[in-house]
Order: C-alpha cells, then structure tokens, then sequence
C-alpha cells in the first residue's frame, strides 16, 4: 500500500490537472457559443448558393466546362481542416483517417494543410503538403477562404491536380461532429427530377454561360470552403469541451478514489499507533 | 406588397444585408449598369464594382457593391455579395488612400504591377466614395 505522502502528492497532482481542463472546458465552451452563432449567420449564404448554383446546372445541360468535367491530371488535392491545438479527444485524428481510408493514397495527393495536427499527421504519413495553412484556423474570415480557394483554383487550372475535396468536421450539433469528405471539383451536378426543372423558367446568363459560370463556380468553392472552415472551428471547440467535461469528470473520479484511499491509510496508522503505545504500556506495568 | 414590388434579398457570407419589397433596383454588372423592375426575364449575372441603389417605399438607398452574382427571377432577385456596405460603414479615409495607391499604379510603366488588380481595387475605391458621398 502507498505510503500517506505519496497519496497526498499524487492527489493535489491531479486535484491541479482538474484545474486546467475545467478552465479549458470553460473557454471553449464560450468559444463554442461564439463560432454557433457565426455558422448559423453564414448559413443562409450558403444554402442560398447552394440552391443557386444547383438550379443554375440544372437548367444548363450539355455544358462542356473544365469545372465540370475534371482535369486530365489524375493528381487529386485535398484541403484538410484540422485545428491548431490538441486536447480536442478524436477530432484531428478523425480527419487523418478520413483522408487515409477514403482511397486518397500518399502518391498522387496533395494536402492543403489547414490547421498544424493535420498537417504534422499527414506529413508523418507520408502525404505531400502542398501549402500551410494553419494561421487561418486561428479566426477564419472570408478572404482567407478566397486565399485558398484561388491558390488551389490556380493549381487545378494548371493540370496539377484533376480533382479537388474538402476534408472538414460538420457540426450537426453541439455533441454531434461528423468528420466528411466533400468534392469541390468537378461539381457534380445534382439529379434534378424533371417536374420541378420544367416548372422554372428558362435562365438566361450574362454575358454567356461559360462566362458566368467561370465566375461562379470558384464563388461556390470559397463559400463552401469558407462554411468549413467555420463549421470546424464550431466542432473543434465542441469537440474539445467534450474531451474536457469527460477529463474534469475522470479526475473527480481519480480524486474521490484517492481520498478513500488516504483516509483508510490515514485510519490503519492511528490504529497502528495507538496499539504500538498501549503494547508498550503493557509491558511496562 | 403592391403591384409593382418584388422581394430583394441581398445576402453576405457574415448577414443578411438586405431583404424587404423593392420597387427597383440598380447595379453595375460585368456589361454595364442595370435596372430591374418587377417581372424581368429570369437571368443570372455577375457583379462589377459599383454602387447599388435600391428603391422602395421609403426612397432610394445606396449601398457600395464589390463583388457577387445576382439570380433575377419575375418576383425576386437574390444577390448574393461577398463585399457589400452601407454608405456610413466606409471608411473613407482608406478608401481614399486606395484610390490614390491604385491611380499611382495605374501611371506606372506596365509589368511592374498587375495591371489587372490595380484597376479593380480602383474600381472598388472608387465605387466606395461614391457611396459615401452621396
């Protein structure tokens, strides 16, 4: 049985650790509270996109556009968003394997790291990173999306990459992160049943289709990127006031099993003393 | 909503920046300037710098535009802005500067700068004292 000291010591040790995750838990949960709001802000400017760009499609068949058809490059770039800083439970380990086991082999993909532990991680795996990101995870704003966007644009529009995914934690709800792969290019044009197509009017485009839609599209990319970049932020501060309720409760545990332990200890001296000195008392009378 | 309204909605990746009845709307597209009235042909088109002016019950409203695409059906127009403010949001000291910046670029024999950029961010600046000032 560990000595009386050696409990105590190792009590005020966890008794300090349980100090620092109730802080942590404390700040991300604000945190939390403060990226929701912005998620659900942005999020009628992208369903409003995302209804637009579908209709847009929908009503254009037969385009012949590189956005649509994908390069001739096999190459395929993936933007990673993790975050900066651990102690968030699985949430960058999630999105490693998400990239690893969704057939992007190390070969022929490259990683626009956003955010330092995917980046590490992935590198480790032997991944080319092709651009860090990682400043941006700090506060996204909306030109840091129009940053990556036109810097992995420019790399799809060179042949270096045929196809472009977005790898990034949804935030269903404030439990509930669910770690997706989405595809950014080519954009897959959405089935559209033939009621509701004929039930809109013809759409026309200025100045013409090609046109408009070389403007649009990369809209469409920086948005999407822009609202997984903010639904991450919003599920990484979930994610890490989860892993730091459940690390405060374990310590209360730890504590609680200790004290038992130094009040038993504590008792079995008393009682050891006390026999010691009515022994001794004995054998002098 | 009277007869000759329609609903305009303008929307920002941070808010909603506008959506109400409208009786017109003008702006400046990659052709030129526009005004739509209710009923237009369904249309998408795609933003140019400029200033945006709205008209509705209360008067017209003006608002400096940057970026964007719009969908324009019979009873509705969505815009769908990257950059977009309110005349007292400018900052017209900065946009003052970047007109001044953007002018002196512009001056400068070609290949030194992208000439290209210099003459949006003009464009921007330009479209930003504009609203400003009116």
């Amino acid at each position: 049985m560990a000595s009386m000291r050696d409990i105590k010591r190792r009590k005020g040790s966890i008794q300090s650790t349980q100090q620092i995750t109730k802080a942590m838990k404390l700040v991300s949960t604000v945190k939390l509270q403060r990226a929701k709001q912005r998620a659900e802000e942005s999020k009628s400017y992208f369903d409003l996109m995302y209804e637009t760009v579908t209709s847009v499609l929908a009503r254009t068949t037969g385009l012949n556009h590189p956005y649509l058809q994908g390069g001739e490059s096999g190459k395929k770039a993936v933007i990673a968003i993790t975050s900066n800083r651990g102690l968030a439970g699985g949430y960058n380990s999630n999105i490693v394997k998400l990239v690893r086991d969704g057939g992007f082999s190390a070969d022929d993909t490259a990683i626009y790291a956003i955010g330092k532990k995917g980046r590490d991680a992935l590198a480790r795996q032997g991944y080319q990173i092709a651009i860090d990101g990682s400043d941006v995870m700090e506060g996204p704003t909306y030109a840091d999306a129009i940053a990556i966007s036109k810097e992995v644009l420019q790399a799809f529009k060179d042949g270096e990459v045929g196809e472009i995914y977005l790898a990034y934690t949804r935030f269903k709800n404030t439990v509930v992160h669910e770690p997706r792969i989405l595809k950014l290019l080519p954009v897959e044009v959405p089935n559209v049943q033939g009621e509701t197509q004929e039930a809109k009017a013809v759409m026309n485009f200025e100045p013409n289709d090609e046109e408009a839609l070389n403007q649009i599209i990369p809209k469409y990319m920086t948005s999407l990127i822009y609202g997984g970049l903010i639904e991450a932020v919003a599920s990484e501060n979930g994610a890490r006031m989860q892993a730091m309720d459940s690390a405060t409760n374990n310590a209360e545990e730890m504590i609680n099993k200790l004290s038992l332990q130094y009040n038993r200890a504590r008792q079995g001296a008393i009682t050891q003393e006390l026999t010691e000195i009515i022994a001794g008392a004995n054998a002098i009378s | 909503m009277a007869d000759n309204q329609f609903l305009l909605k303008i929307i920002t990746p941070d808010r909603v920046f506008y959506n109400h009845d409208v009786t017109m709307v003008e702006f400046n597209t990659l052709e030129g300037e526009v005004g739509i009235y209710k009923n237009h042909v369904p249309m998408t088109m795609i933003i140019a710098p400029g200033i945006l002016t709205i008209t509705d019950e209360e008067g017209p409203k003006n608002a400096a535009l940057h970026s964007g695409f719009v969908e324009v059906l019979p009873e509705q127009v969505t815009i769908l802005a990257e950059v977009i403010e309110w005349p007292d949001e400018v900052d017209l000291g900065r946009a003052e500067e970047a007109r001044k910046r953007a002018e002196a670029r512009l001056k400068e024999p070609s290949g030194k700068y992208d000439m290209d950029r210099a003459e949006m961010a003009l464009r921007r600046a330009i479209a930003r004292i504009e609203a400003a000032k009116k």
